[in-house]
């Protein structure tokens, strides 16, 4: 079975991903993934029962630093940096809806 | 449960966020406190800057240990997971946590009860920083825009998931609770509710009578005290009820409590699917304490508030088996919860009266608990001791205990300083003697039984004592000169 | 002059800093135009940096040992208060308020930073095509790539600007250009270096190597930034220090194996120079075998898989808020959208897109997990190939640099030239690319040295033997003379 990146998909993972797309650009992209899952996908028809996934190359454990504290970056260089500022904090637009 | 309609059960589920006082965030070495200016504990990392790493505060992981070892999960092997969405309170609009292999499982809180609630995990996490609505009516749904700043951002918290135990809101109050005086207990927690170092989600859900299945539940949020816990949950098992019974059917989401208006309301402003897309946190290894670890936590973990509890109600019964634990239960609750359990227990081990000591401690000393912590438990039993041997009077012993409270020196120096003479006995006698000789109708009428003429013949004392005499004590003494 | 020279005649006081660097801002200064290798040249700074090693030298102190070396930073390094941009227009403006730890080694060493070098949108790419500033050139062709993701720093040593660069390597990014622009090319054990300061592409892949003229150039500089980083979760803590002093000792009696699926897929001129370098190695005293790893070819779709599904996350901080481009929008979320729309080119944009889509609820297990499974197995196919031999060698790329716009449209060409370097971050494992014999159009061709993890020492042993049997060059980069490539 060929793998497909449908236009609907791609509009979903963007909206996920926060990207505005033009239709044009839906459709273009649809296609290019498609193609790219089209050579990755045979990876799902491989018998890997029992194999265990990697997510780091080695198994480290317990990296730990200690409780003390150090001094952070000051706040003028943090805000210079900042789009849009006010009263020493970042301010963006209306956010519309609660975290999850 | 007398608020519900008969034919309904109410199941609730708690997820408790719980700030860990490390002095350090959680994955940098800024500091984790309250109330500073705006983004003045940031650096690269809390601001999620490009090329920042997280490293992991061992104290954290201790105080997560601790907090698991206190509500009797077990401490297993974990890993950090991404859960991935935007939000302009998180600096990587991904937050770092822990998903399927959280540090702690498996546990349980005895409520005083007798319930027991299960635990299902207390896993860590990063806190987000803190938005403010600006403009509109300076709530999210009206406002012009938004102001961020990430001091808190990256705070460690321990999110506590109880299981769905619990089936009324008096229990869902006591489960706080009793989690908030083992928080305490265990030192990892402040348990401050209001200030939000402990932050309460409830899940919510009703069934008919008799079915097993749980129904469909909507999670509610921004509880901020105990009051508004068992307000909310009582307000939203009516709704979920009033749906049902009409034929609707409940809509899985998370409401928001809202305290003026007395009610939750939905929090989805428009269409928008989460799909956390969850995935191993690459820029942190697993965390595996070893054995010795975790004994060593154990070990010094304090004993906890139900232990405390018990310790302490049997020991102020031992000093007068007459007394009635049931009765003596909220200020015996309320002496563990501020920890001044030890004022009371050290009193009575140098031989005070128990329900004395612990009446002082749950009424005046309470009131100030943080003071109350530092006293010396040597000096409050002295003062106890004071106080039950008639040398002063219980108005003068709450005066006593607040100069102390004062830091304002020993309960003699403080009595000295204010004039409060000691009425011994043999003085009080003479004093009860001239009053029954001025007084002879009065004495009379008293002799009879009249309850109104002793309040005037004591008022007389107290008068000549200038209020300093033993109550008590003057009962005896015109008690014991009315037999002879 | 190599590093080597440099560091031991400005130690010495035989040059100043001042001279070395200013010639290096010359050189850089007369191709510049053409090339394009830096985001941003940091002149000013070079030149008091050079003054201040200078003065250390005047005082008798030991200035390091690269005293007074020009090296080049690729631009998703965080050099604090010069920009750093990713080549992205979504960090247009942004000045770090820290360095990365490897910019601190390097200036504890003695080394001088010339500048930013172009890279592929944060190093999403082999070509430096999808650069927001414009493609680097190839030194040895104008009109060819000179690879990528780090491009810039490649063709900045390849064009003679500087002996040094440091580029960091996911998938090949550091040794698929070092090959396209004959030079040296090393990415080390995944932890050997910090990659704290590093502008995350796939933090489990994302490794930080040198680029040079010779191998111990490139092992000098490696020494100087290896070890243990506190603020490096993933820094391993028990590393070789040593790694120059294994140069010397020779290929005698080594296994080498040589990756044989690796041949079928390279073309002739490419197979024929892994071959030559078998048989220098063999005539060196090494036993040379062919090998057979069949699981290695998996390794392209895994990290297809897991690279782009890091990214997705690792790229979601870049959303107008606190740093960088924001494109204004009536709430936050069309804010996000519309600066990321308008901030991320459009290799960026589909890796960000695969990535979420293979992380989302439907397709995490047949996709993600899955693709974590054949990791697993490109490391035990290594780990399995190593009981039998000491290191393994194949090609770095299938074929020559190739010409501007020839992969652009075919986003899936462009990910087949990473095919021999993928498995080696996926494994976590070093490998290096080493200059060895000119193919088609007198291009550079590289050959690729894998060994074990921490298996740096003989890993450079092997590539120092294969560079002194280096086939003779009939011609160099354009422009450059030959006194400054030997
Ligand atoms: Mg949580
Ligand atoms: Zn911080």
């Amino acid at each position: 079975m060929a793998a497909e990146f449908t236009p609907e998909e791609v509009t979903y993972v963007a909206t996920l991903a926060r990207l505005q797309l033009s239709e044009d650009e839906v459709q273009h992209y649809a296609q290019q993934l498609s193609a790219v899952l089209g050579h990755i996908d045979a990876i799902r028809a491989l018998d890997l029962a029992g194999v265990p996934p990697t997510s780091h190359s080695f198994d480290l454990v317990n990296v730990l630093r200690e409780d003390i504290v150090e001094p952070g970056v000051d706040r003028d260089e943090v805000l210079r940096a900042a789009p849009l500022a006010e009263s020493g904090r970042f301010r963006v637009p209306p956010i519309l809806g609660e975290a999850p | 449960m007398s608020f519900l309609t008969p034919g309904w059960e109410l199941t609730v589920g708690l997820e408790v966020h719980c700030e860990l006082q490390t002095k350090t965030k959680l994955f940098c070495s800024c500091a984790n406190v309250f109330g500073e200016e705006p983004n003045t504990n940031v650096c690269p990392v809390c601001l999620g800057l490009p090329g920042s790493l997280p490293v992991l505060n061992r104290m954290a992981v201790e105080y997560a240990m601790r907090i698991g070892i206190a509500l009797n999960c077990r401490v297993e092997p974990s890993i950090f997971h991404r859960k991935n969405y935007f939000y302009p309170d998180m600096p990587k609009d991904y937050q770092v946590s822990q998903y399927d292999a959280p540090i702690n499982v498996d546990g349980f809180i005895e409520l005083p009860g007798g319930t027991r609630v299960g635990i299902e995990r207390a896993h860590l996490e990063e806190d987000t920083g803190k938005t403010s609505h600006m403009g509109g009516g300076g709530r999210i749904h009206d406002a012009d825009y938004s102001l961020v700043d990430y001091n808190r951002a990256g705070v460690p918290l321990v999110e506590i998931v109880s299981r769905p135990d619990i089936t009324s809101p008096e229990d869902a109050r006591a489960y706080v609770s009793e989690l908030r005086s083992i928080l305490v207990a265990s030192g990892a927690s402040d348990g401050r509710m209001e200030e939000g170092s402990l932050r309460v989600d409830a899940n919510v859900s009703m069934r008919r009578t008799g079915t097993s299945e749980l129904g469909t539940r909507c999670e509610v949020k921004n509880m901020n005290s105990l009051r508004s816990l068992g307000r909310a949950i009582e307000y939203e098992a009516l709704r979920q009820v009033e749906l049902l019974e009409s034929g609707d059917r409940v809509v899985q989401e998370t409401r928001h409590w809202n305290e003026n208006e007395g009610r939750t309301s939905s929090l989805r402003s428009k269409e928008e699917a989460f799909d956390y897309r969850y995935f191993p946190e690459p820029d942190l290894v697993a965390l595996d304490p070893e054995a010795e670890w975790i004994e060593a936590v154990r070990k010094a973990l304090p004993q906890m508030p139900s232990a405390r509890r018990a310790q302490l109600g049997a020991m102020v019964l031992s000093t007068d088996a007459s007394l009635d634990e049931h009765a003596l239960s909220d200020q015996i609750a309320t002496v563990v919860d501020l920890g001044l359990d030890q004022l009371v227990t050290a009193s009575i081990a140098e031989g005070a009266d128990g329900r004395l000591a612990l009446a002082r401690c749950a009424n005046e000393a309470a009131t100030r608990p943080d003071e109350a912590r530092a006293l010396d438990p040597t000096a409050f039993c002295e003062l106890i001791l004071l106080e039950s041997s008639g040398k002063i009077s219980a108005t003068q012993s709450k005066a006593v205990l607040g100069a102390m409270l004062d830091n304002s020196g020993t309960p003699a120096e403080i009595i000295a300083r204010l004039g409060f003479e000691g009425v011994d006995e043999d003085r009080l006698g003479t004093i009860v003697d001239e009053i029954i000789t001025a007084n002879p109708k009065e004495w009379q009428r008293f002799v009879e039984g009249d309850e109104k003429v002793a309040q005037f013949l004591f008022g007389q004392v107290m008068k000549q004592t200038k209020g300093q005499a033993n109550g008590k004590l003057v009962a005896q003494a015109f008690n014991a000169r009315k037999g002879s | 002059m190599s590093a080597f020279e440099i560091a031991d005649a400005v130690r010495t006081g035989v040059i100043s800093a001042r001279t070395v660097v200013s010639r290096a801002l010359e050189r850089i200064a007369s191709q510049e135009g053409e090339l394009h290798c830096f985001n941003i040249v940091t002149r000013e700074e070079a030149l008091a940096s050079a003054d201040a090693i200078d003065a250390k030298v005047s005082r008798g102190e030991d200035p390091g040992p690269l005293a007074g070396v020009p090296v080049a930073l690729k631009d998703n390094l965080c050099t604090r208060g010069i920009p750093t941009t990713c080549s992205s227009k979504i960090l247009e403006g942004w000045l770090p308020p820290y360095d990365a730890t490897v910019v601190e080694r390097l200036r504890a060493a003695g080394a001088i930073s010339v500048g930013k070098t172009n890279l592929d949108e944060f190093a999403m790419g082999s070509s430096t095509e999808n650069s927001a500033f414009g493609p680097t050139k190839n030194p040895w062709d104008h009109s060819r790539v000179p690879g990528g993701s780090s491009g810039g720093s490649a063709a900045t040593v390849a064009a003679g600007y500087v002996p040094l660069s440091l580029g960091s390597d996911t998938g090949g990014s550091i040794r698929q250009p070092a090959s396209f622009c004959g030079v040296v090319g090393v990415k080390p054990t995944y932890g050997l270096v910090s990659r704290y300061g590093l502008i995350a592409f796939a933090s489990s892949l994302d490794q930080i190597g040198p680029f040079a003229t010779t191998v111990a150039d490139s092992a000098l500089m490696l020494e100087s930034i290896l070890g243990h980083d506190p603020r490096d979760s993933t820094s391993l803590d028990k590393v070789p220090t040593s790694i120059v002093s294994a140069l010397s000792l020779g290929v005698s009696g080594l296994r080498v194996g040589v990756i044989s699926d690796f041949l079928v897929d390279a073309d002739d001129t490419v197979v024929d120079a892994v071959r030559g370098a078998a048989v220098a190695l063999s005539s060196a005293g090494a036993k040379v075998d062919e090998v057979a790893i069949p699981e290695l070819m998996n390794g392209l779709a895994a990290y297809y898989l897991i690279a782009p599904a890091e990214a997705s996350s690792n790229l979601s901080r870049y959303d107008g808020v606190r740093y960088g481009l924001r494109v204004d929008g009536p709430d936050v979320a069309s804010m996000n959208a519309r600066t990321r729309a308008l901030g991320f080119g459009s290799e960026v944009k589909r890796r960000i897109m695969l990535g979420t889509y293979v992380l989302s609820a439907g397709y995490y297990d047949a996709y993600y997990t899955q693709a974590q499974r054949v990791r697993t197995l490109v490391a035990r196919a290594f780990n399995r190939a190593y009981e039998q031999f000491d290191v393994l060698i194949g090609p770095t790329t299938p074929s020559v640099a190739f010409g501007f716009g020839q992969k652009t449209e075919d986003p899936l060409a462009m990910y087949l030239s990473d095919l021999f370097t993928i498995p080696s971050n996926l494994a976590g494992h070093p490998a290096m690319s080493v200059p060895f014999a000119l193919g088609e159009h007198g291009l550079p061709i590289g050959v690729q040295v894998f060994a074990p993890a921490l298996g740096e020492p003989v890993m450079f042993q092997v590539a120092n033997a294969i560079e002194a049997a280096q086939q003779e060059r009939s011609r160099g980069p354009v422009g450059v003379s030959e006194s400054r490539r030997s």
